[in-house]
Parts: C-alpha cells; structure tokens; sequence
C-alpha cells in the first residue's frame, strides 16, 4: 500500500507560513552546501532529490519550521532514521534546512494541462 | 549447457524391450542355408585411432513411423494445452527439444528461446497471469534446475501456476563423465521441493503420460503454483518399439470445477457482513480473471463497503469511489467485521510492524473486530520457507476460491434483506470524493524535476496509452503507485500484482512473458523495471526481439538497488557511523550503465538516458510507435528514487 504515514507527522506544520518565514527562524545555512549534504547523507532516498517525497517518505520541501525539523531529524517519529548530533551536526542540519528552503515551491497543478486530463 | 563429447563405452540397457545388452562385437549374421551372409562394406578405421574398436554407426536412426520417447512425450504435452515451452537449451533434454521441434512441429507447444533459466521460469509466472493457465519452462538437470530455482519460488509465492520440466540422466551407468554427471542427480527435484506444490520423476515412459497429468492437474488447482517434471534422458531418446506403442495411452484432462465454500458459511459470512456498521473487504491475490472485478464491484456496492487493494492482483476499480487504498487507515481501524479475499499475507493486512530496533507488532483493527478470510493460500502451503508469511488467526477461515464464492455470497447478501446502506455509501464517496485532487497536487511537485519524478513518467505514459487496452507487468511499489492513483484500472489484466517472494530479477521476464500472452489480445504491455531488476537478465529484451513479442520497457534508472541503499543508510544511521557511505556496494553508476546500447546491441529499438522531464513524453510516443508494429522497445529513464 502506498499510504503516506508521514503525513500525520508533518501535518503539524504551519501550512500559511511562507518558505521566506520558515527561513527566518533558522540559523544561517549554506544552500549549495546542504544539497550536497542532502544527497550524500541520505536524505534523497525517501524524500526524493527535490524533497518532493515519494512512498518511502513524505514530501519535505518547503520545509517545516526549524525546530521540529531538527527534532524529527534527531528523534523522529514513525520509521524514519535518526540523525544524530555526532553524524550530522546542528550546522549540517541548517545547511541542509537552507536547501530546502531555496526549492521552488511546488507547481499548481492547475498549471499543468497534462495533469488535469488525469481522472 | 552440454556436456563435451566422449569416447562411447558400453552400449545402453534398452528398458522398453527388455533386451540384453548389445555385445561388444556385433555377432556375423547367418543366411537362410545357414552361411555367412553377405555382409554390407564397413567404413575401415582411420589408420592409428586409438580405441576404435566398435563398427562404425550410432544407435539406428529411428525407421520411418517410429517414434522415440520424448515424441510421446511431446504427445503429452500437447494434450495438456500448453501453448509455449521457454528454455535455455541443454543436453539433458536433447532429445525433448529435438521433438518439440520437429516431431511437434514447434507448435503448442512453441519454444521460447530463453538466455537464462531464471528467465524462462518468469516468463511462464508472467504468462500464466494474463492467459490463466500455465506455460512451461525446460531447464537443464541440477544447473539449469539452480538457475531457475528463484524464479520457482517467486511463483510459488505468488500462487502463480508454472510447469517447470527438468532433464536428468538417472542412470550413473550411463552418464558419461564430466558435465553430464555433474548435471544429474538421483531426486533431482529435492533442490526445489519446498516450493513447488508437485514433483514426479516417471521411470519408465509408460509412466510418463500420467505423471505430467498429475503435474498440470497440481499446477492449475486452488491454490495454483509450480510444479516440477523430471524427464530421463534415455527414456526420451529411446526409440519405442511397435509392441510397447499400446502402453503408451494420454490420459484424458480433466476439467476442474471451482473450490467454493460451503453454504452454512456462506451464509454466516453474508449475515455478518450486511449487520456490520463498518463493514471492510481487504482483497489480495484475488483479481485473477475476466470475471473477477465485476463481482467485487457488485459485492461492494450491495454492501456499500470500502475495499483495500493490497494490489497482490488488481482487484477493485482504482477510482471508484469505494475503493479507499490510498486512506486505507481510518477504514481499518473502524471496522468491525473484515473481509479478506485471497489474503496471502492477512498478518501484514491486520498488523503493522515497523522497521524499528524493537519489532512489536501494533493491530491496525479493534480487539472486537471480526475477521474473515475466503481464499486458497491453506490449500497449498508449504512449511519450511516463509512465503506463507506470519501467522494470523481468523475468525472465521474459509479455504475456497474466492472469486467461485462471491456469486453465492453476493445471493446471500441480498437475501438478507433490503437494508439500506445509503448514509454509509455517501460517507465513503465524500470520503475518497478529494483524492484526485491530492494525487494531481503531489504529482505537481517537482515536476520538471531532473532526474524524473516517477510520477512524470507515469503520467506522459498515461497520456499515450489512455485509449489502449494496456497491461503494466511490473511491480508498482518501486514508482510509488503511481500507475493507481494517476491511471485508470478496471479489469483484472491492468495490473498483476508483484513478484510473489520479492526475488529480484522478476520484473523484466515477467513483462515478457505477459507481453506473450498479450500478442493474442493485441494488448499493450509496458514494464517498468530497476536498474538492478533489470541487470539480473539483460538477455530478456533478446528473446522478445527473436520472437517479435512487442512490449514497452522502461528502465527506471535511479542508477543502484535502492531499496538496499536505505537498508544500508538505516544501518549506518543507527550505528551512528558512515551515513554518507551507505552508496558502496549498493549503486550502479561510475560507469553509468547504457541501457539503450544494450538494447540495441540485441536487436531492441532503444532510446536514453533519457534524464529531462520534457524529454520523456517524445521518447515514449517514438517507443510506442515500434510496438505498434509488434516490436519490442525499451527506454532508459533517469528517475528519482522511488
């Protein structure tokens, strides 16, 4: 089954705060550093290249607000790996929260004629 | 897979005539006055050849009307129906191919040239899901047998019928040495005893009829699987004698009613259901026939009960408004009576157990929820490996036929009384009523992606074959599902359910041989496989070239076995240690693989890497264009992950 059991967790984010207000509580990230640290520590496997998301995870981009993003990445909820302090440090997890943050936000999908021929 | 040639030494038993054996120097025939008879010229030996001491000639060829062993065995199979043999060729049934191909006439059955026997095995699993009855699938003794023995298992485990055929030579005394000694064995179907539902080895050929009959009647009966024949080289290559002709009988094939529960239950279920206040109907590997989808509608709709596809087969109308899959949670946890329909996994259905340090499973249902589940998987398990998956107790078990059941229990139901389910239909409607709208939201994103979103792929695909009568063969998890929630599914043949026992290397084959079946149809069929599924039997893109058997194939190339990637990253996480080296040993890149050169390298018409989204609607369109012509052709499609 393809049910995303992710959604609960991350149902708690502000859904009206724009990514420009999500980015202001984090500290200061390096975007082109976090996507590299994306990709090589793992985080592309569940949540995709562009943290669209995918069956393995939910999508992350934009991201939720900085603190329960750092919590879920060090006690997280469901079946999601740990990433601890002593393999990603708070820096990295900034790094790669800037990433996230620097995405497009996703398209509407009104603006896709393909996907409204779709049933 | 044959032996090298060997010196011959003592001439073989003959079992059928019962003869001694031949003596080493043939004996000088005697005329009618009792002198020598004049004797045809012998070819002299060539000077200085060591051990030339027998007169010149092979055993006789066979005299004009003269059969051998495995022309009746061909007999046979043609009385069993079975429209192709795969195989990868072998000496051990030398003779068996010899008389497909000329005394059959390569017809019913056709050989299928195979590049491997894990190759043939799946396209038989693969075939048998579409026709719904079972190819066969020739291998050679103990090697071919090894080969071909995942493929039996994926079979097994996915209660897919396959008729697998083993040579051997069962007699040491004859075997010559080297390779055909090595290739034989005295229970040669030991190696897969545990997962095939049948195995018989006929000693003599006037055995053979009837234990190939038992063989196919095991195959196709609830719960249906693969079976294992094993076929004795001299028993095949032995000419028969005219006075054994009249041993040689086929037995009639019979035709097999369908297993269907017995009334009382029928009625207890069907009660149960009707005064349920949320009554659930969970199908597995029911979705198996023309038939099948229109009674669960029916069923569904009398009930106005949602139904969870756990997509073993495609079971329910993706998008009809009681199918409730994609929120499958909330109808679990509120039920008080389950249906499950072919479960062969009602743990997994009713439980979750999380990959977490600690396994502790969590019920999905209430304590008071009652379970019943109606279908075949009890009919043939096996104990030792784990494809009959954990053990869940069920209130009421039915071992039928599902499908065979559900006319009487759709009866039952109505007989029941005219309750009205309205207010519980229009909830589920509501219910379901926004996910199109959610699956175009999340298929939005990142929609130009590069690599590809599968969800791109999936919908450029859909946008071509909307029209078309379509089969997807392969497993869809590995896509995130998006072929059900973007696609229209309405009859069983749209989807068929994964590979049985996750052995990776189904996907490709089985797409062949649905792609076979399919060809009587004039249906598409469209495989999306791994980069790493794809790897394990390259050669299969081969055989649907040489057999003009036309198919798309996509390669989802996320360039590794990602799902052993996140294995590896959930270790390495947990162990605190080396998260970013869960790549090695686990990617397939540095080089990069061309697929498409592969293909084309075989005959295959081939585009890629393709890695642009507005790339991927184009290189379809082109693919499509050479299956239309009854080709086969393959895309190489950089992919996100899953």
């Amino acid at each position: 089954m393809f049910v995303r059991i992710g959604a609960v967790v991350f149902g708690m984010v502000a859904s009206g705060l724009s990514g420009a207000v999500l980015a202001q509580s984090a500290p200061d990230g390096d975007a082109a550093r976090g996507q590299s640290l994306y990709e090589s520590t793992g985080c592309y496997e569940c949540h995709g290249f562009i943290g669209q998301g995918g069956a393995p995870g939910p999508a992350i981009a934009p991201p939720m607000p900085f603190e329960p993003f750092v919590l879920q990445l060090r006690q997280p909820r469901l079946v999601m790996i740990p990433y601890s302090e002593i393999v990603l440090s708070d820096q990295d997890a900034a790094d790669i929260y800037a990433y996230l943050s620097s995405l497009p936000p996703p398209a509407d999908p009104a603006s896709i004629p393909l996907l409204q021929t779709m049933p | 897979m044959s032996g090298s040639s060997q010196q011959r030494g003592i001439k073989r038993r003959q079992f059928l005539a019962g003869a001694a054996a031949a003596p080493a120097v043939a004996a000088v025939p005697l005329g009618p006055n009792g002198a020598a008879a004049a004797q045809a010229p012998s070819v002299p030996a060539a000077p200085n050849t060591v051990g030339d001491t027998h007169p010149p000639g092979d055993a006789a060829p066979l005299a004009e009307g003269q059969v051998c062993g495995s022309d009746h065995m061909v007999d046979v199979l043609k009385a069993l129906d079975l429209e192709y043999i795969a195989s990868n060729p072998a000496s051990t049934f030398r003779s068996l191919q010899e008389s497909i191909v000329n005394y059959g006439g390569n017809a019913k059955p056709e050989f299928l040239t195979a590049l491997h026997e894990d190759s043939a095995v799946h396209y038989a699993q693969g075939y048998a899901k579409i026709a719904g009855k079972p190819m066969a699938a020739l291998v050679h003794g103990n090697v071919g047998l090894q080969h071909a023995s995942m493929a039996i298992y994926n079979a097994f485990a996915d209660q897919t019928p396959v008729y697998v055929i083993a040579g051997n030579v069962a007699s040491e005394w004859v075997r010559r040495p080297g390779a055909e000694t090595a290739h034989s064995s005295t229970d040669q179907a030991q190696m897969v005893r545990d997962y095939v539902k049948w195995d018989e080895q006929p000693y003599a050929l006037r055995d053979f009829s009837n234990s190939a009959a038992r063989c196919y009647e095991a195959a196709v009966t609830a719960s249906p699987g693969p079976v294992l024949l094993v076929c004795d080289a001299e028993i095949q290559e032995e000419a028969v004698h005219a006075e054994h002709m009249a041993q040689l009988k086929i037995p009639k094939i019979s035709r097999r009613a369908k297993v269907v529960a017995d009334s009382a239950a029928v009625e207890e279920i069907a009660s149960l259901l009707v005064n349920a206040q949320n009554p659930v109907i969970m199908a597995d590997r029911y979705g198996t026939t023309m038939e099948s989808v229109p009674l669960l509608v029916e069923l569904a709709e009398a009930l106005q009960a949602p139904v969870i596809d756990s997509q073993g087969r495609m079971n329910f109308p993706n998008q009809h408004p009681l199918n409730h899959t994609q929120i499958a949670g909330p109808a679990i946890r509120n039920a008080d009576v389950i249906l499950a329909l072919e479960p062969r996994n009602l743990f997994g259905m009713i439980y979750s157990l999380a990959d977490l340090p600690v396994r502790d499973p969590v019920s999905r249902i209430r304590p008071d929820t009652m379970v019943i589940r109606l279908g075949t998987t009890a009919l043939a398990q096996k104990s030792n490996y784990g494809a009959h998956q954990r053990y869940a107790a069920a209130d009421i078990d039915i071992a039928a036929e599902a499908e065979a059941t559900l006319p009487y229990l759709i009866e039952a139901v109505r007989r029941e009384g005219n309750n009205s389910f309205e207010a519980r239909g229009q909830r589920l409607r509501q219910a379901s009523s926004g996910l199109g709208e959610a699956t175009r939201r999340e298929a939005a994103h990142a929609w130009n992606a590069s690599p590809i979103t599968t969800a791109r792929v999936i919908a450029e695909l859909w946008d071509q074959i909307r029209g078309e009568d379509y089969t997807i063969a392969t497993e869809c998890q590995f896509q995130s599902y998006w072929a059900h929630r973007l696609w229209t599914m309405n009859h069983y043949y749209n989807y068929l359910g994964q590979s049985g026992a996750s052995g990776v290397g189904y996907n490709s084959p089985a797409t062949v041989g649905a792609a076979l079946a399919n060809r009587a149809h004039g249906r598409l069929t469209i495989g999306i496989v791994g980069d790493g599924d794809y790897m394990m039997q390259p050669g299969v893109v081969w055989t649907a070239a040489h057999h003009q058997i036309p198919l798309l194939m996509i390669v989802h190339n996320n360039r590794g076995y990602h799902q052993e990637v996140m294995h590896v990253q959930r270790m390495a996480n947990r162990h605190n240690r080396g998260i970013d080296r869960a790549d090695i040993g686990t990617t397939i890149k540095e080089p990069d693989i061309d697929y498409a050169a592969m293909a084309k390298s075989m005959g295959v018409y081939a585009e890629g890497p393709v890695s642009e989204a507005n790339e991927i609607g184009p290189a379809i369109r082109r693919a499509l264009a050479v299956v239309g012509n009854g080709e086969p052709a393959l895309i190489d499609a950089v992919m996100q992950p899953r």
